[in-house]
């Protein structure tokens, strides 16, 4: 690793006046379980670490007047332990658990998996398909509000400034008619970087779908939601052509790389069975 | 040169002050300034899991983090799990009626996840204990008699 310094601000002025004053590369970090690895690999040389763990009050997980809201610094460990996102958002919760393991969910925060902006984030697909919004502060400003759909831009590119940190994440409490689904296609049980994963919610009126969303990781340069499959839903009663269709869509709708762990052609072929299976699942009628 | 920073924390009941560079990485502190070698260095990425410490009573792993980070807190090595007068801790006993180790090298980590998860869980099932130790790689493979260990403590 190169040269580098470190600090921990107690608040976010300190924060503030730590960017202004430094004329250095800086990286914000909080869990450090991608950066580090980043950093030995030489991907990334930053010049000031700002840690961001000891800032207050951004680690929480609150619900209010309908809204989920989650401190950028809550770990993966306290979603997976929360009775609000057990309840209120089963996809968010089944994703938490998911992810790596329970060593790194102990360290790694939702804010920094989605500032990491990994194609494979594993809180991308679900808070995507929950229409969630991220917070961010920069500077003495007001800060943003970003729809996360707009958030990504590549792999490990996001439309937040160098000097912009997200505060929380907030979404609306699905309704109760909403049910949904996490699926993970990794290649083994720990630490599994998804090859593909799929979120999916239904609002269904009897057979009717009245609303859908559709959010996939690890298919595109950023994770997605997939607008134009879920237009092909709402309004329709879901059958087995209806499902044919989507798949077909789907295949259309995201360009996959080939990597180390899977090729491009297996991965569109793995989203349609991935879908297919999503989508009857949650037909079904169980509310997961 | 490196940025110097001190950094005091508890290691296994015992304030330190340690003098480390702002990359000096956890698990080398406690390797090569303190000479607590239980911890061991495997992957370095966060993979593999034979570098696991409590970090403030929760499994991390000291690969992944940065010696600076942990300025104030409470770490507990494998070295910390056995008692002041060396009687072991009741998992590092299972370990050895079950002769659950091959190599030792994932062995503090398998020990401090087990620890971890019977602190939550007085009597974890065979899945509950696989979860847990998803991190923890055993490359002699011998996770049947890890499990078995971690089992027996159960009650």
């Amino acid at each position: 690793m190169n040269e580098i310094d470190y600090i921990t601000p107690k608040n976010l002025e300190e924060v503030f006046r730590a960017v202004e004053k430094k004329k250095r590369k800086i990286k914000f970090i909080a869990g450090c379980t991608n950066v580090i690895p980043y950093m030995r690999g030489e991907a990334i040389s930053p010049e000031l670490l700002i840690d961001l763990s000891s800032l207050e009050n951004l680690n929480y997980i609150r619900e209010e007047n309908g809204i989920i809201a989650i401190g950028a610094l809550t770990t993966i460990s306290k979603l997976t332990a929360s009775e609000i996102i057990r309840n209120q958002s089963p996809i968010l919760f089944s994703a938490a658990s998911l992810l790596g393991n329970p060593l790194t969910r102990n360290r790694a925060t939702i804010g920094g998996n989605l500032a990491d902006a990994s194609p494979a984030a594993d809180m991308a697909p679900p808070l995507l398909a929950l229409e969630a919004f991220v917070h961010t502060k920069r500077g003495e400003g007001e800060g943003r509000e970003i729809s996360l759909d707009k958030f990504f831009l590549g792999p490990n590119k996001t439309v937040l400034a160098e000097d912009e940190i997200i505060t929380h994440i907030t979404f609306s409490k699905p309704k109760d008619s909403a049910r949904g689904i996490y699926i993970k296609l990794g290649f083994r049980n720990s630490m599994a970087i998804s090859v593909v994963s799929i979120a999916l919610m239904i609002e269904m009126e009897g057979k009717v779908c009245q609303k859908a969303r559709v959010a996939l990781g690890a298919v595109s340069p950023t994770p997605i939601r997939v607008y134009r499959l879920e237009k092909n839903l709402e309004g329709k009663e879901i059958d087995q052509e209806i499902i044919q269709e989507c798949s077909v869509i789907l295949k259309e709708e995201i360009s996959p790389i080939s990597d180390i762990r899977a090729s491009a052609e297996y991965r569109k072929l793995a989203t349609s069975v991935l879908f297919k299976r999503a989508i009857q699942e949650v037909l079904k009628g169980e509310k997961t | 040169m490196m940025k110097r920073k001190i950094v005091n924390f508890k290691v296994n009941g015992e304030s330190r002050e340690v003098l480390v560079e702002s990359n000096a990485l956890l698990v080398n502190v406690l390797r090569e300034e303190l000479g607590l070698t239980g911890t061991k260095y495997s992957c370095g990425t966060g993979q593999c899991g034979s570098c696991t410490v409590l970090v403030n009573g929760k499994p991390a792993l000291s690969c992944l983090m940065l010696a600076v980070a942990v300025d104030g807190a409470d770490i507990v090595t494998i070295e910390g799990l056995a008692k002041p007068d060396g009687s072991l801790d009741p998992v590092q006993e299972a370990f050895l009626d079950h002769s659950a180790i091959q190599c030792g090298f994932c062995t503090p980590g398998m020990v401090i996840m087990g620890r971890d998860l019977l602190n939550k869980n007085s009597n974890p099932s065979e899945s509950e204990i696989q979860e847990h130790i998803k991190g923890t790689l055993c490359r002699c493979t011998g996770y049947t008699s890890i499990v078995r260990a971690i089992k027996s403590c159960g009650k």
